[in-house]
């Protein structure tokens, strides 16, 4: 694809390019004497009293420096995309080169990934060696969201635990690392009003038996009837096919404060896990898989 | 005495001052960021003390307060000298420094309050911007209109420097601040994507180009040879150097923007250049150090002269590792990492820190009716004290940026990343210690020197110089 929008530009760039890399050669051969014998010449100029400026050639080792930087920059410009849309004789570019280096490492690395690919997750779970490369993948590619021991942080969940808000089985983690998942808690604020949320916050609290006001819960219970029980179930324990979390138990992904259940609550939460389908292989995420879960049964 | 058969000193003095405070406090800054890496708890949970807000702050003390200052003040005492002329304009020479001070102290306030645009040395938000458009344009004024007063018949070779960096920085501030408000507070870059990456590189890179290297070339063909009673060694030279530097300089940025969405034949172009300006620079190094040239003996008893004249080593050293680092395998090492810091502060510290000390070692005492500093002694202490903190800071910084480099593009032998990001941070701990240390020492230099800039004005009085006759012109050329 061009990246000049006419033929024009694509020109002037060359030309001018050509010309000002040219034209440094050309200055400096002006100016370019040999040196006289005897006493070097001043230019006969005085300013301030006493400053001075003696006409000294050039030093021919300078030159030369010079010169060899413009060479080498025109030959540079011939072999390498730069003079307009010239792609340069090597055909070289940063996208073939990544494409060059992505397609060695395929072919260097797939086979240790192929064996790994052919197991079933249960197995390489148990394979030492599987392990070893899952958690490297994982200490450069999740841990900076779930920590370098997979416990997660504040609004980034711990792997490390038997709760799992998308489901913990093989094949749907797989899912999750592919194609990642996006959590919508709605903000209810509006709906609610302050004093509905705060409402709510108390009965949620009491789902996982957190101290909370009577009075409260009991107005509570019927706004969540209302309005929570479509995705967090009647009971509240959640329902992992919409990730939304159960929140009966003792795991909270952003904490169980009161206040911090009214700003859930009242502005809602965004979740992101990003897709890694195209920035791992596939054989990789199965590897991942197994090293993630692998966390939770070693406990 | 009648003011114009004098020079304007006043102005002079001022910036001077305004150097050394300017001097201290970004120094400062910097040694605090330094320690933050380190014991990142430093920021006490307030936000601007934070590294992210106190950075820029550091960043704009030391080049646009510190060195701008320096520039103000050499270039408007270099400028009336050798065009033997009062400045043009006494009134706008105060303006200029009264503008820039608000300059200084608005984006004092406002980077740490967390005000920016985020373009990295062009943070300050549009009516500041405008500020030093305005205060930019009266220095153009004041420093044409000297030139233009000049009662000798050539312009000396110092004022093509200053005056190129003059106009390239006006040209340069302008079009990359172009910028859409919002609020007062908030404006939009004119450009978009990765024309506005572009057009922020064009003016970052010759930030350094022309701020950091023309400007303080001026200063150093000034300073250089008076200090050492020699003449310029190669006028010539000057020549070549002075127009193939300011011409080229202004296609080098786009090696700060190697293997990205920047289009190819511009991160190319870019490379070439910032290897052909590799000669050009070496020329104002040579044309410096040559000077010197029969009288080196001077420069084992001259502690004015040794600033001086290692301040165009180091201006050699970081011009040589400039092009190299500019070369795309090279870059694809050094880029994002420290070595970059170790460059910029070999170039800042070594080269323009050390030039504006020796020049205003050279100055103060003139500014002041006197013929030598208050202490001299505490000249030589600084120059070995700063020497060694510029070289533990650089030499760390080359270190952690090479190990880093290595670290992140280490392989194993299943294909992952040998080490991960937080292991090469873990590695790079000792390396700002030793950072810490070297900043720690240069503040102390600068200390020093503010404390001998206090004595020296403190025992003596502002004096006002009588403009010379310029000399005859001799029959020869």
């Amino acid at each position: 694809m061009s990246q000049f929008t006419s033929g024009f530009w694509d020109v002037y760039i060359a030309v001018i390019t050509v010309v000002s890399i040219v034209a440094c050669a050309v200055v400096l051969k002006s100016q370019s004497v040999r040196r006289k014998p005897g006493p070097a010449d001043t230019t006969g100029h005085v300013w301030d009293e006493d400053l001075r400026e003696y006409n000294n050639p050039l030093p021919r080792w300078w030159s030369w420096l010079f010169y060899i930087t413009v060479v080498f920059g025109l030959g540079y410009l011939v072999l390498y995309p730069g003079l307009g849309s010239w792609s340069g004789l090597l055909g070289w570019s940063q996208i073939t080169q990544l494409e060059s280096e992505r397609e060695l490492a395929a072919k260097r690395y797939g086979p240790i990934y192929d064996r790994f690919a052919a197991a079933d997750v249960q197995t390489l779970i148990k394979n030492p060696e599987a392990l070893a490369v899952g958690q490297k993948l994982f200490l450069n590619t999740c841990a900076q969201c779930h920590a370098s021991d997979g416990a997660g942080s504040r609004g980034f969940p711990n792997l490390t635990d038997q709760d799992w808000q998308w489901g913990g089985d093989a094949k749907t983690v797989e899912q999750t690392i592919t194609g990642g998942r996006t959590a919508a808690m709605p903000p209810w604020g509006a709906v609610l009003g302050e004093q509905g949320v705060k409402d709510a916050a108390h009965y949620v609290r009491s789902l996982s038996g957190l101290t909370n006001d009577s009075i409260r819960r009991a107005r509570g219970e019927a706004l969540f009837k209302a309005n929570c029980i479509a995705c967090h179930g009647s009971e509240g324990k959640g329902n992992p096919a919409m990730g939304a979390p159960n929140l009966a138990d003792a795991t909270w992904l952003y904490g169980s404060s009161e206040s911090t259940i009214i700003e859930t609550v009242t502005r809602g939460r965004n979740g992101q896990m990003p897709a890694h389908k195209g920035v791992l292989t596939e054989a990789k995420i199965h590897l991942l898989t197994a090293y993630v879960l692998s966390l939770s049964q070693a406990r | 005495m009648q003011a114009e058969a004098t020079y304007n000193y006043k102005v002079v003095r001022q910036f001077t001052i305004a150097t050394v405070i300017w001097g201290v406090v970004g120094m400062l800054v910097g040694v605090y960021i330094a320690a933050e890496l380190i014991w990142p708890a430093l920021n006490f949970d307030i936000p601007w003390l934070s590294y992210g807000r106190l950075r820029p702050l550091h960043t704009n003390a030391v080049i646009f307060a510190f060195g701008g200052s320096a520039l103000f003040a050499t270039s408007y005492y270099v400028v009336q000298r050798t065009s033997h002329a009062r400045l043009f304009s006494d009134g706008l020479a105060a303006f200029t420094f009264w503008g820039w001070q608000a300059v200084i102290v608005l984006a004092a306030i406002t980077l740490p309050l967390g005000i920016t645009t985020s373009k990295e040395y062009a943070e300050l938000e549009w009516p500041i911007d405008i500020l030093i458009a305005v205060v930019w344009i009266a220095y153009a004024v004041v420093f044409f209109g000297t030139l233009y007063k000049r009662k000798v018949q050539h312009i000396y070779v110092a004022n093509w420097f200053f005056g190129a960096y003059i106009l390239a920085i006006a040209l340069l501030h302008i079009v990359n601040s172009a910028a859409m408000p919002a609020t007062f507070w908030k404006s939009y870059s004119a450009f978009a994507g990765a024309q506005d990456a572009m057009v922020q590189w064009w003016y970052g890179h010759n930030a350094v180009g022309f701020f950091l290297t023309a400007g303080f070339l001026g200063m150093m063909y000034y300073y250089v040879p008076k200090q050492a009673g020699r003449p310029i060694y190669s006028y010539r030279l000057s020549v070549v150097h002075f127009w193939a530097l300011i011409f080229t300089y202004m296609w080098a940025g786009p090696h700060h923007l190697h293997y990205t969405a920047l289009p190819e034949w511009t991160q190319s172009i870019g490379m070439v250049f910032s290897l052909i300006l590799l000669a050009p620079s070496w020329g104002g190094m040579i044309n410096g150090i040559m000077t010197l040239s029969g009288a080196w003996q001077k420069l084992r008893e001259d502690a004015i002269l040794k600033f001086l004249i290692v301040s165009l080593s180091f201006y050699g050293m970081s011009t040589f590792e400039g092009p190299m680092m500019s070369i795309k395998t090279v870059n694809a090492l050094s880029h994002y990492t420290d070595w970059t810091i170790g460059h910029v502060h070999s170039g800042a510290l070594g080269w323009v820190a050390f030039i504006t000390m020796g020049s205003l070692y050279y100055m103060v005492p003139r500014l002041f009716g006197r013929t030598q500093m208050y202490s001299v002694p505490a000249i030589n202490a600084h120059f070995w004290i700063a020497t060694i903190g510029v070289v533990l800071y650089i030499a760390a910084m080359w270190i952690a940026g090479v190990m880093q480099g290595l670290m992140w593009r280490a392989v194993s032998e299943d294909g992952t990343l040998t080490y991960t990001f937080v292991e090469s941070v873990k590695a790079t701990y000792p390396f700002y210690a030793i950072r810490l240390l070297g900043g720690l020492l240069f503040l102390a230099g600068m200390v020093i020197m503010a404390w001998n800039v206090t004595k020296t004005i403190s025992t003596s009085k502002p004096q006002e110089a009588r403009i010379p006759e310029p000399a005859a012109a001799p029959a020869h050329a």
